[in-house]
């Protein structure tokens, strides 16, 4: 394996995407999450869901911060590193990025504003406007994005070649690519799933140091009510979009399942070692039969393997098989969380089983997991093309050398890596002093914005020059 | 209706940048001057001043790229990769100063201090290298057909240099005479300080760049009139509103500092942004990457153009209003306390 341009482009892609998905797929959640609960106490005028309101708006501020400018990156690296694909692809998916940027972004950070800052500034059927508008920003970036990568999943609705140029011919059948709509609610349903787990096992975690937080009970069953309705549903969308890349992207099928023949009666692998040397398994736990079943619907239906596809054309096969495995365990995980939360919130003592709390921390961070490993089947899955069956990955990469991909590559290792960590101990801190901790230093209404600068620390004690000035926990 | 659309997507995306370099430009020079404010509590200030601006603000930096991605995928295709470097630097600059609006507040000792020193120094690499795109793109790409066909390091010149430390010198004029507007007290009066500094430094940095600049291309020079040592003073004149017009723009800023204006410095400040920036599009207009390619040989098809106008001319509208209402509801003076929320 040789360090080019097109190799160190590709790991570079991977981990900037990968590293910018985590946020969105919790801030699309938690954003309609907090829309929900300032609507409530709108409509109720309980304090609970304002205190949760302003608890999980310091969380979102700073993910939706880190999503921001991990996600500026990506608008730039397009050309940066794949100008190939730019040129080709522009005039057909441009526009839905235009249109994200348009419909989404300004709408987000606009409002984001209001939502941080405005406590004082705006009334509050203004300031839930505010959130709402954010919410559906979110979503409306999700559409576009999710519409683009369809696009180049199943390319639909345009004309051309990759030497004389590619054209739309009909920008709905662009926006609406055959794999698009199952793809958008596969990755909105997952992108709730993560915040319920988040917010199922922030609150457990409290409940956990202190059985009798009413907002961390309540926190905790909405989130079973989340996970037990959208946890089996998102199997069955899941379902239906494997159904949908068993019709348009054979080959990727073939690897999640590592099937090499192609035939009827396809076996269901459970564990396998798939190995592209060998253009087999070297071992594997398989039920007879089943294979076609869940993926063609009826064990006589003939499913392609790799075989049919000539080498240079089959994705990594052991990639693929693994991360669809994580990504399905996890989710049947899931949906064993929000039945054993239902049943017991049914049983009327959800914030009582210990085992139960402890399960819902385990899983806490299981929503980021299984994306990251969907998004890795989707993507791997249709290598060798960045454009399927269109422009190969390797022929749409710009023509940069491979000393400034190293150089960029590894400052965003260094960068990445101090964000994230920083990030996530900031987060994590937040989450474990819970909703209350933030509470009793007074409503914003009266006094300070949650997320605002200066809801930390008045006297500033950290800057250089008072090195030493003390600023005992629990200040804040 | 007959409609000249890559001209028209040309004008929007050439606002785009204007709109970006004036609005992160204030918020990019919050953090230039920030290793200069007296104190914790200051910065603190000088930084909610721009709290529920800066995302929005940073936005447009996305419509420029994606709208150029959009709209001119070729121009888009050359510029990105003959420019890596600069661009890499500016995103990773940009990255960290973002999220520093965010965990300097979270941070305690050691952390806010990073963060601190993250959002100052974010700032002004970030300043620094838009400077260098900036030049990089005025001096020229060298094509290979319509691919990129230069080198790794070919933006880098004495020239781009100059330009970088000429761009951050005005980010600082706007984010000093922004400071002026919106603080009061100890920080506004050093905030005039600051912009006293800012405009001679950008005022002499605008003249020598702006001569510099006739030097790197002839044709920017053939455009002022200048050619071969004669110049063309019917050109020159006919042109002789941008550079008047940025000398009003000192002007008021000068103006403004001596009289004690609040907003007439940063009315100035973004007068001197408009003047330079209609200078520099009259030196290579109509070309999109400097000198070879044509904003109508990197257009994108005309049906795409024929879409997005659409979308732009329903969203536009919108985003301007939404945009002017978020200025609006964060208005007058921020004080050191919480006041300002």
């Amino acid at each position: 394996m040789e360090f080019d341009a097109l190799l160190l482009s590709r790991i570079q892609f991977a981990f900037t995407i990968a590293f910018h998905i985590i946020f969105p797929s919790f801030t699309i959640g938690l954003a309609s999450y907090l829309a929900v609960l300032e609507g409530l106490w709108l409509l109720t005028r309980n304090e609970a869901f304002k205190t949760l309101y302003l608890f999980w708006v310091k969380i979102f501020a700073i993910s939706f911060g880190m999503g921001v400018v991990s996600g500026v990156v990506m608008s730039y690296q397009l050309g940066t590193n794949w100008s190939v694909f730019s040129a080709v692809a522009g005039p057909v998916i441009g526009p839905l990025f235009a249109f994200e940027v348009l419909a989404a972004f300004f709408l987000e950070a606009s409002f984001l504003g209001v939502m941080l800052f405005g406590w004082k500034k705006v009334g509050p059927g203004l300031h839930f406007t505010s959130t709402v508008l954010v919410a559906f920003g979110t979503l409306t970036s999700a559409f576009w994005i999710i519409s683009a990568n369809s696009w180049m999943q199943s390319p639909s609705g345009f004309a051309g070649t990759v030497e004389e140029g590619l054209v739309a011919v009909d920008w709905l059948k662009v926006i609406f690519s055959p794999t698009f709509p199952m793809r958008l609610t596969h990755m909105v349903l997952a992108a709730y799933l993560t915040t319920a787990l988040v917010v199922a096992g922030a609150s457990a975690f409290r409940l956990l140091r202190n059985a009798h937080e009413a907002e961390s009970a309540m926190g905790l069953k909405m989130a079973i009510g989340m996970l037990a309705i959208v946890a089996p549903l998102q199997l069955l969308v899941g379902d239906l979009s494997g159904k949908d890349v068993l019709e348009h992207q054979p080959a990727k099928l073939a690897a999640i399942e590592a099937f090499w023949e192609t035939r009827t009666e396809q076996p269901f692998h459970i564990a396998a070692w798939p190995d592209r040397t060998i253009e087999g398994n070297h071992w594997e736990l398989s039920i007879p039969k089943v294979g076609s079943w869940i993926t063609g619907g009826s064990v006589d239906a003939e499913i392609q393997g790799l075989e049919a596809f000539a080498p240079e054309d089959r994705p990594p096969v052991f990639i693929v098989f693994w991360s669809f495995r994580l990504m399905v365990g996890l989710g049947l995980a899931m949906i064993a969380l929000g039945l054993w939360g239902a049943w017991l919130v049914w049983r009327g003592h959800s914030a009582r089983s210990r085992v139960f709390l402890r399960a819902c921390v385990a899983m806490g961070p299981a929503g980021f997991v299984a994306v990251i490993a969907g998004w890795v089947v989707a993507e791997v899955g249709r290598q060798p093309y960045v454009i399927y069956g269109i422009l190969r990955t390797e022929d749409a990469v710009s023509p940069i050398g491979a000393g400034s991909v190293s150089a960029s590559l590894l400052a965003f290792l260094v960068v990445y890596s101090i964000v994230f960590s920083v990030g996530a101990l900031y987060i994590l801190r937040l989450l474990a002093e819970g909703p209350l901790a933030g509470a009793h230093e007074g409503p914003p209404t009266e006094h300070r914005a949650p997320g605002s600068p200066l809801a930390a620390t008045p006297e500033d004690p950290g800057e250089p020059g008072r090195p030493d000035a003390p600023n005992p926990e629990g200040t804040r | 209706m007959d409609l000249d659309l890559p001209l028209i997507w040309a004008g929007i995306i050439a606002l785009a940048v204007l709109l970006y370099v004036m609005l992160d430009g204030f918020d990019l020079g919050i953090g230039i001057l920030f290793p200069f404010a007296r104190s914790p509590r200051d910065r603190d200030t000088m930084m909610n001043t721009i709290a529920p601006f800066w995302d929005g603000n940073e936005t447009w930096l996305v419509l420029g790229g994606g709208g150029l991605f959009a709209a001119f995928p070729l121009a888009y295709a050359v510029i990105m990769p003959a420019l890596y470097i600069p661009i890499l630097l500016m995103m990773m600059a940009l990255i960290l100063r973002g999220v520093a609006f965010e965990f300097r507040a979270r941070g305690r000792a050691r952390g806010k201090a990073f963060w601190t020193g993250a959002f100052a120094g974010g700032s002004t690499v970030a300043a620094l290298a838009q400077g260098l795109v900036l030049g990089g793109f005025i001096q020229g790409v060298t094509l290979n057909g319509q691919a990129f066909g230069g080198g790794a390091f070919d933006w880098l010149t004495p020239y781009t240099l100059l330009v970088a430390v000429g761009l951050t010198a005005g980010y600082a004029l706007l984010g000093s005479t922004w400071l002026i507007w919106r603080t009061e007290d100890d920080l506004h009066g050093d905030a005039r300080r600051w912009a006293w500094r800012a405009v001679i430094a950008s005022a002499a940095l605008l003249v020598v760049v702006s001569l510099a600049t006739l030097f790197v291309h002839p044709q920017v020079a053939l455009r002022w009139g200048f050619e071969d040592g004669a110049f063309d003073l019917a050109r020159l004149g006919l042109l002789s509103p941008i550079p008047l017009l940025g000398a009003a723009g000192l002007g008021l800023v000068v103006w403004g500092l001596v009289m004690g204006g609040h907003v007439a410095p940063f009315l100035g400040s973004l007068t001197v942004f408009v003047s330079g920036y209609l200078g520099l599009a009259v030196g290579f207009f109509p070309n999109i990457v400097p000198y070879d390619l044509t904003f109508r040989q990197a257009a994108s098809a005309e049906n795409a153009l024929g879409l997005m106008l659409v979308g732009v001319a329903i969203l536009l509208p919108v985003i301007l209003a939404y945009t002017v209402w978020v200025y609006w509801v964060f208005r007058g003076k921020v004080g050191a306390d919480a006041g300002y929320h």
